[in-house]
């Protein structure tokens, strides 16, 4: 089966799951936590708590990476048929679906002691959780459908329409808390110039964290194919 | 043979299966008549309320039962494999998508207006005085509902527990549909009436998108 | 997208058309996830041919027919129409194949006139009402026309369902054991229709199962095997020592899976 012949040698290079480039990930990690935890100055009403927003943020901005990569894999599928851009599309959702779920947690650890609250349905909180039904629903459906092309093409397609809803989700509630406001839990503050580059750097290692992650699910999504493909061999020679 | 001829064909055989038995049509009325009156036990329907939170619950009526008639859009062409016939018709595979969507768009809508009457007695709302802004409303979003739901239908057809899977994909795609309409109908039933152009051009903008996406991938989920 | 062709798919007014339709399979492979259904198929058959596909359950048979109806698109390899020399495009041949296959492909909830009707319209037949109750004649339908196909038996279902497969007088026919269901008269019917289109120089592609009356026509048989061509005829030779092998083959199979379990 030629895709099968093709996976080995093409998975090992995209992803970049060698060591050195874990490394590199680790150390980002590493910097951004000492950033985050130690360098960064206290911001001043909402003190060390206040931290946790430069992992809540990034982990958001690198959810949406994820996702519109499910786009990506989504399109191609459809004029490729290849199957390794379905694998690119699961792994990208799955990993999306993580870092909102960070979000999501960190989102009320942070509430919780400065404001009070647990949950707030405020514009950006109600988005995240919107989008994590969104591809949460996603990989739900990829589990209702067996067999292997009709689920990539089935995904695809709702992959696409799951992510064009995305600017629209964030419109909607955007444009309805700004006629319906309320106290807005959302920012760190006023954000000082430290601030801004460990956010930044924030966002580096989760980015790298998130290429990590999906390669390697993506190599897992490509070593279950071809396992699938040497079965089917077998049945195929026993006749 | 045109997209257009096909698929107006397509809606003329949709049209004339459902108006025979009017079983599913009726169904959906029923069940958002329910769903209409169990919201009303949530909270206490004075006049300024039922302003406020009817609109929303009238929309998620119409969204629960839009999700569960969509199922019937595709199983119904699954009993005799009917959808290998129209796949086998010198037809444009997304006129089958197109007929479809329109009968299930005027479906839901001859729905939403015979309970429109009905939701302003209910909770005590004038209707008539804004009935025309209010069909608007009603039509740009259950063009959306009509649109993505066909397509979703088509999608949930080839899975397991599709009655479950239609609503649990469709629900939060629809989201915004959700809020958008309710908030004009909010808009349009308040004192004094107000059409919100935002929020209208932004419904407008979920259909073109959606309709736009049905038509450029829908037809791959026609295929075998 | 659909190059139109000279002689066009409108119907005229000639009940029968003979547009000599070839279909070559080349290297046609077909995977249903871990299922290889078809393997390195090749076949053509020429313009007229009545080819009788014999093969047990699972063989492949109907697989080939909905490739050939493009209703599934092969994994590997293509098919191809050609009318005489002149390749003819895949949609344009659409218009001029009929199927009838394991399912009646008919909508319960409308009488059987208005399933015509409805197929003739979208096949872009003129006339689509005048043509629908041309087709209810032979099938001995016409009193039922008004009748919702709820209410058919098995068998009258079945012969709506060939008309259907008829109504825009089709260069090829399609027929995944059409016989079923069909009682003796109803079986002999059907033999002499599927005669009278091969006369008429229709191409024939049937899937069948064992011997019976339809078999008559046959001028070719091709046997399948776990998706691969095992035995063909081929275009002048005689059918009937592949037909009877493939009975033979069948009943053997049949009494090992028995056997078996």
């Amino acid at each position: 089966m030629a895709t099968a012949a093709t996976t080995p040698a093409e998975a090992p290079s995209r992803g970049a799951i060698s060591a050195p480039s874990i490394l590199v990930v680790f150390l980002l990690l590493a910097a951004a936590s000492y950033g985050a935890l130690i360098w960064a100055p206290t911001e001043n009403t909402m003190g060390l708590v206040q931290r946790i927003f430069y992992f809540h943020v990034s982990s958001a901005w690198t959810g949406f990476v994820s996702f519109i990569m499910v786009f990506i894999g989504s399109v191609a599928y459809l004029r490729t048929r290849a199957p390794k851009w379905d694998w690119l599309s699961v792994a990208s959702a799955e990993v999306g679906v993580a870092f909102f779920t960070i979000v999501l947690v960190t989102g009320p650890i942070w509430a919780k002691p400065v404001w009070g609250i647990w949950w707030t349905w405020d514009a950006r909180l109600t988005s995240s959780f919107l989008l994590w039904v969104l591809f949460v629903s996603y990989l739900v459906l990829r589990t209702l459908v067996d067999e292997p092309s009709r689920r990539a093409m089935v995904s695809a397609v709702f992959g696409i329409f799951a992510t064009l809803d995305i600017p629209l989700v964030y419109f909607s509630i955007w444009w309805f808390r700004t006629q319906h406001p309320q106290p807005v839990i959302g920012d760190g503050g006023k954000l000082d110039a430290r601030m801004g580059y460990v956010l930044l750097l924030c966002w580096a290692a989760m980015l790298g964290v998130m290429t990590l992650l999906i390669g390697l699910r993506y190599r897992l999504e490509a070593m279950r194919s071809e396992v699938d493909a040497y079965r089917m061999d077998a049945a195929r020679g026993g006749r | 043979m045109t997209l257009a001829r096909a698929a107006s064909v397509i809606l003329a055989k949709e049209l004339r299966t459902e108006f025979r038995s009017r079983e599913l049509l009726g169904t959906t009325a029923v069940f958002v008549l329910i769903v209409m009156v169990l919201f009303s036990f949530t909270f206490n329907p004075t006049s300024s309320e039922s302003r406020r939170f009817g609109p929303g619950l009238l929309w998620l009526g119409f969204l629960f039962a839009g999700s569960l008639m969509l199922q019937s859009s595709f199983l119904r062409e699954q009993t005799n494999d009917t959808l290998a016939a129209l796949r086998l018709a010198p037809i444009d595979p997304f006129s089958i998508l197109a007929g479809k969507m329109a009968a299930n768009f005027l479906f839901l809508l001859i729905v939403e207006v015979i309970l429109l009457p009905v939701f302003a007695v209910l909770y005590n709302v004038a209707i008539f005085p804004v009935l025309g802004q209010l069909l608007l409303v009603l039509t740009l979003g259950t063009i959306g509902l009509a649109a993505t739901g066909t397509v979703f239908s088509a999608v949930a057809a080839q899975a397991r527990l599709r009655e479950l899977l239609l609503p649990l994909l469709l629900l939060p795609v629809l989201a915004p549909v959700l809020i958008a309409s309710t908030e004009a109908t909010i808009g349009v039933l308040g004192q004094p009436s107000e059409l919100s152009l935002v929020w209208l051009t932004f419904l407008a903008c979920f259909d073109v998108v959606f309709l736009t996406a049905a038509w450029m991938v829908g037809e791959y989920l026609l295929e075998e | 997208m659909a190059t139109p062709h000279a002689s066009s798919s409108n119907g005229g007014s000639s009940p029968v058309r003979s547009p000599r339709l070839r279909i070559d399979f080349s290297e046609v492979e077909k995977r249903y996830g871990m299922r290889l259904a078809l393997r390195g198929v090749n076949l053509s058959i020429s313009a007229g041919e009545c080819v009788a596909l014999v093969g047990h359950n699972g063989s492949g048979k109907t697989t080939l027919l909905k490739i050939a109806a493009q209703l599934t698109q092969p994994t590997h390899g293509k098919i191809s129409f050609h009318e005489g020399e002149a390749p003819v495009a895949l949609d344009e041949v659409k218009s001029r194949v009929g199927m009838v296959g394991h399912h009646t492909l008919l909508y319960d909830e409308l009488t059987a006139e208005e399933n015509l009707i409805f197929f003739a319209k979208l096949f872009g037949l003129t006339d689509p009402a005048g043509k629908a109750h041309a087709a209810l004649e032979p099938v001995g339908l016409a009193g039922r026309a008004a009748d919702l196909v709820r209410t058919f038996s098995r068998g009258m279902r079945q012969r709506l369902s060939i008309a259907r497969a008829l109504l825009a007088s089709p260069g090829l026919l399609l027929l995944d054991e059409a016989g079923t269901g069909l009682d003796p008269e109803g079986q002999h019917w059907l033999a002499s229709a599927i005669q009278r289109l091969c006369d008429s120089g229709c191409t024939i592609l049937m899937s069948t199962h064992g011997r019976n009356e339809t078999q008559a026509a046959v001028t070719r048989a091709v046997r399948l095997d776990g998706g691969k061509i095992t035995h063909d005829s081929g275009v002048g030779g005689d059918p009937k020592k592949v037909l009877v092998l493939a009975a033979v083959r069948e009943s053997e199979s049949d009494s090992n899976s028995e056997a078996e379990s």
